[in-house]
């Protein structure tokens, strides 16, 4: 295992990457999602998307937000070289929603609300608010992980370059014609 | 943001290593050595460790109370005081005087000054109580996993500190690399792979 801190820092372009192939995954190839969690009804970008550009000698963000806000300044970004490097999610199953946020480049999750329990009335509620709420908690962890390892699985073989990334860079420019 | 509330940030870990011996009093031991000690009325600026995640102001780890199901639940505490930097201005000046006046003298070496200071921050750090902020954690010890609901850098830096202190076993924080090396399962060929990576370039 390399140093962390060097770890962090020299691989922190996966995490936006990972963001990237994630948003092109829900708008071009939602079962990949599906595969991770089966009861995946559906992922939506949520209200918020975070781009940053590094191409650039500074770093160049752009923050789009709003439930009603467009994401055309993100996709321009995007056709600018920019990444997504945080982004707001809702993932609905076919009873609940779940909505969270996830940074790219350390992969933590924010602001994640859950579909319940409602809180302990008493101290005797507590073990089974506990179970319950990490039962959900945990339900969106695990789709996380393994939506993260099938990018990851992709992303060191062969076929990033010569079909993935061409996909989603034809993604990007099919954004600008249409 | 705690687990009872209703958003809550979470940074995964993998908990690297087992407890040799029984495992809950091993937990146990190490919460109760390290539990928050109280500063207030003492002169420390700052003190972390761990406390209940029921009674967070209260540390109480008897009777397994930090056993859920199969889950270990307690929480980093981190108290802090802020001595604002008026107050501190107010009361230098007014020691200064009285040590002028005392020694009869114009000014204060720098060293004097200094002690000046140091004393009357101590003098300060009694009085004033300190703000705490807790942080809850959930520990899966058959998984090796942890959440720690929080996000901050400084309380994330504590809790990686503070359980290898207390359990002698190491906490991996889960970020790209990370995650991608050690729960994506890859090859030895592939973590090759993986090492060797640069940025893709989605645009010309």
């Amino acid at each position: 295992m390399l140093d962390l801190v060097v770890a962090y820092n020299r691989y922190r372009f996966l995490g936006d990457e990972f963001l990237t192939w994630l948003w092109y995954t829900i708008e071009n190839d939602p079962s990949v999602l599906k595969s991770a969690d089966p009861d995946c009804q559906s992922l939506e970008v949520g209200n918020r998307i975070v781009f940053e550009n590094r191409k650039t000698k500074s770093v160049e963000r752009i923050t789009i937000k709003g439930d009603e806000a467009g994401l055309e300044e993100g996709r321009l970004a995007l056709r600018k070289g920019a990444l997504v490097s945080e982004i707001a999610l809702i993932f609905k199953t076919g009873e609940y929603i779940w909505q969270f946020s996830l940074k790219g480049e350390s992969l933590n999750v924010s602001n994640l609300k859950t579909p319940g329990p409602s809180l302990p009335q008493s101290p005797e509620q507590m073990d089974d608010f506990i179970l319950e709420k990490t039962g959900q908690v945990d339900k969106i962890l695990q789709f996380l992980e393994k939506i993260f390892s099938s990018f990851i699985r992709s992303r060191v073989s062969s076929k990033w370059m010569s079909k993935i990334a061409p996909s989603i860079k034809k993604w990007i420019v099919s954004i600008e014609a249409s | 943001m705690g687990i009872l509330s209703s958003a809550v940030s979470i940074t995964r870990y993998r908990v690297e290593g087992k407890i040799e011996g029984p495992v809950i009093e091993t937990v146990l031991k190490g919460l109760k050595k390290n539990a928050i000690p109280e500063i207030d009325e003492e002169a420390e600026s700052k003190a972390a460790g761990w406390t209940s995640f029921e009674n967070p102001f209260h540390p109480n780890f008897d009777g397994s109370s930090f056993v859920f199901g199969n889950l270990f639940v307690f929480a980093l505490r981190i108290d802090r005081k802020s001595i604002p930097a008026k107050l501190l201005k107010k009361h230098l000046t007014v020691e200064t005087s009285k040590r002028l006046a005392k020694t009869g003298r114009r000014f204060l070496s720098k060293d004097e000054k200094q002690a000046l200071k140091d004393k009357v921050v101590n003098d300060l750090a009694i009085r004033i109580p300190s703000t705490p902020n807790v942080y809850d954690l959930i520990w899966n010890y058959e998984a090796s996993s942890l959440w720690f609901y929080s996000n901050l850098r400084s309380a994330n830096e504590e809790i990686e500190t503070l359980f290898r202190r207390s359990f002698n076993l190491g906490l991996l924080r889960l970020f790209p690399y990370t995650a991608a090396d050690t729960t994506a399962g890859l090859s030895d060929a592939e973590r090759d792979v993986l090492i060797g990576l640069s940025p893709t370039h989605f645009s010309d």
